[in-house]
């Protein structure tokens, strides 16, 4: 009977938190099925994506022609290109992200933790940059260099790094004050072995929320770039293109525009959800 | 305050120049000018050309050039647009992008702080939810997928709304154009406004408001409402920004000549000045409205100033 109590990490309380909420478990099975459908879908499909079917152009979806998502205007299949639009959407939301987290911590731990006139300098920078409408220049950005994916990544996520380093700023100012960081000086830890075991952890949840919330906002920007038709380039394709592609027929095959649009919603939908549930989940204080 | 705001107005000055600069030497380093064309022209009369538009100076007089232009409230010349200036094409733009984001801006703020509060006040039930889920569809919605959807139902299915086109901004042409610009905004504020009246509504204030025997009507609407607003104050700059941005793709897929409009346009045919002035527009409108929202913060709440 003498069973051990064990502590619950920051994690598993999270964990039984995220799972009691069922939008957000919802949200995650549909993501990950999504995922597995944009990875592997592709080869279920007898077309490819730049195949051309010369006897039905424009045709609606159709079991029997194994069309499943219908034709565009030039024959292509809809399936096959909205399959493959996604895994540029993701991938692209993904890589970005990754470049504004990456840039966010550094930026955001180096002025929380040094402190003083850096700090003031450093956040004044963000502040400026806070201010400018970087849509425009994104846009220029593509429209002057070509339409390179590398630099679509990069230049999206230089816009996002923003938010990520003043949320990780703020959050390692308030970590610096608290209790149990004192505890861990008087203990005796070295510096590295504090911000490695009480700042960093306590920070990741943070980070994990802004970098759910991360994902579909760069899938928004990048969508939003091909829908302009600045983002990526034939053959290649992504949601935001697609959409664009069917939004000009809508009227005659309504389709091609109803299937993208879909994914992305759907996709954005649940990046959302997840994000606030996890934001639940860490942080249980507004429940 | 008067202080405060003399100092935050200084403080935009940098974020201008910042703005100004890189814009300007990103354009001048990108590859192409804009008299490129299929057939190439003779030598004498690029020549020509470049000096009109002073294309030969070196590049650093040019923009002290377009500085000096720029603080004597000139734009330049459009290059495409030829025998108009840029100050004449934002002059002809803007007023109905304004008119645009405005009714956007506008609806967005009662919508989304009449359903925030709603929410609030049901926390948890069925109609927080509901409102809640609504929310989240509209900010995961993004507006250029709306805007096609909408045409499909309303202007292709239905018939009832002109499907594009602004008609000197009659209002059923802007109906459609404004729900697709507003919509994801109503939705980030009612999610802020449901926030932060949660908040209020557990305060001291409110205990005592309730404890004095004031209806809950007066209650919500005399003492929570103002202070739960802050937060969407300060929101009113990034909603202002995201709808100018927005414009610019709900203005190309209804067929509005709005600024937003000139800018894509520009950029693709690196109508350098129009770009530029586009920009510096934009941006410099977007400072002053983050500006004149700080001050209207520091208005509502005595505690910013001192700071």
């Amino acid at each position: 009977m003498t069973e051990e109590i064990r502590g619950r990490s920051l994690w598993q309380d999270a964990l039984a938190r995220l799972k009691r909420n069922r939008a957000a478990v919802t949200a995650l099975v549909l993501l990950a099925l999504i995922v597995l459908l944009v990875t592997a879908g592709p080869w279920l499909s007898p077309w490819s994506l730049d195949e051309i079917d010369w006897d039905r152009i424009s045709t609606p979806p159709s079991l029997e022609t194994r069309h499943w998502f219908g034709t565009d205007s030039v024959g292509r299949d809809l399936f096959v290109r909205t399959l493959h639009g996604g895994r540029m959407s993701l991938m692209v939301g993904l890589v970005a992200t990754a470049v504004s987290l990456v840039i966010g911590i550094a930026w955001g731990a180096t002025a929380g933790y040094l402190g003083g006139r850096v700090d003031g300098f450093m956040m004044r920078v963000v502040d400026i940059l806070y201010a400018m409408p970087f849509m425009f220049f994104v846009i220029l950005l593509m429209v002057f260099f070509g339409r390179d994916i590398l630099l679509i990544f990069v230049a999206i996520g230089a816009i996002n790094w923003l938010d990520m380093a003043r949320i990780v700023r703020g959050q390692t100012l308030a970590l610096k004050q608290r209790e149990f960081v004192e505890a861990a000086v008087a203990c005796g830890l070295t510096a590295p072995r504090i911000i490695a075991r009480h700042i960093v952890p306590n920070l990741l949840g943070v980070v994990a929320v802004y970098v759910t919330l991360t994902i579909p906002q760069v899938i928004l920007v990048e969508s939003f770039l091909s829908f302009l038709g600045l983002g990526v380039q034939e053959p290649a394709t992504s949601w935001g293109a697609l959409v664009n592609e069917g939004a000009q027929e809508m009227e005659s095959a309504p389709w091609s525009l109803l299937f993208p649009a879909g994914f992305l919603a759907a996709t954005l939908f649940c990046f959302n959800f997840v994000g606030d549930g996890l934001r639940d989940a860490l942080d249980p204080r507004d429940r | 305050m008067l202080r405060y705001s003399l100092k935050r107005l200084v403080g935009a000055i940098p974020t201008l120049l910042i703005l100004l600069t890189l814009a300007f030497f990103m354009m001048r380093l990108a590859p192409g000018g804009p008299f490129d064309s299929e057939k190439s022209l003779p030598p004498e009369i690029q020549a020509n050309l470049d000096r009109k538009y002073h294309l030969d100076e070196p590049l650093l007089q040019q923009y002290g050039r377009y500085l000096w232009d720029l603080l004597h409230g000139d734009l330049g010349p459009s290059f495409q647009y030829r025998d108009y200036t840029v100050n004449e094409l934002i002059a002809s733009g803007f007023p109905v992008s304004l008119r645009l984001g405005l009714a956007s801006i506008a609806i967005a703020l009662v919508v989304g702080v009449a359903l925030g509060t709603l929410a609030a006040l049901r926390q948890n039930r069925p109609a927080d939810h509901g409102i809640m889920t609504l929310a989240m569809t509209g900010i995961s919605i993004p507006n250029f997928v709306l805007a096609p959807l909408l045409i499909l139902l309303f202007a292709v299915h239905l018939g009832w709304l002109p499907a594009g086109g602004w008609n000197d901004g009659q209002w059923r042409n802007l109906v459609l154009p404004v729900i697709a610009l507003a919509l994801p905004q109503v939705a980030y504020i009612a999610r802020l406004m449901r926030g932060s009246m949660i908040e209020v509504l557990r305060g001291n204030a409110i205990r005592t408001a309730r404890a004095k025997g004031l209806p809950e009507r007066t209650v919500i609407l005399r003492h929570a409402l103002k202070p739960a607003l802050l937060p969407v104050v300060s929101f009113l700059g990034p909603a202002t920004a995201a709808v100018i941005t927005g414009s610019v793709v709900i203005e190309q897929i209804f067929g509005i000549p709005g600024l937003g409009r000139h800018f894509v346009q520009g950029a693709l045919n690196r109508d350098y000045t129009l770009v530029m002035g586009v920009v510096v527009f934009y941006g410099a409108l977007i400072v002053l409205l983050n500006f004149v929202v700080d001050l209207l913060y520091a208005a509502l709440d005595p505690r910013v100033r001192y700071r």
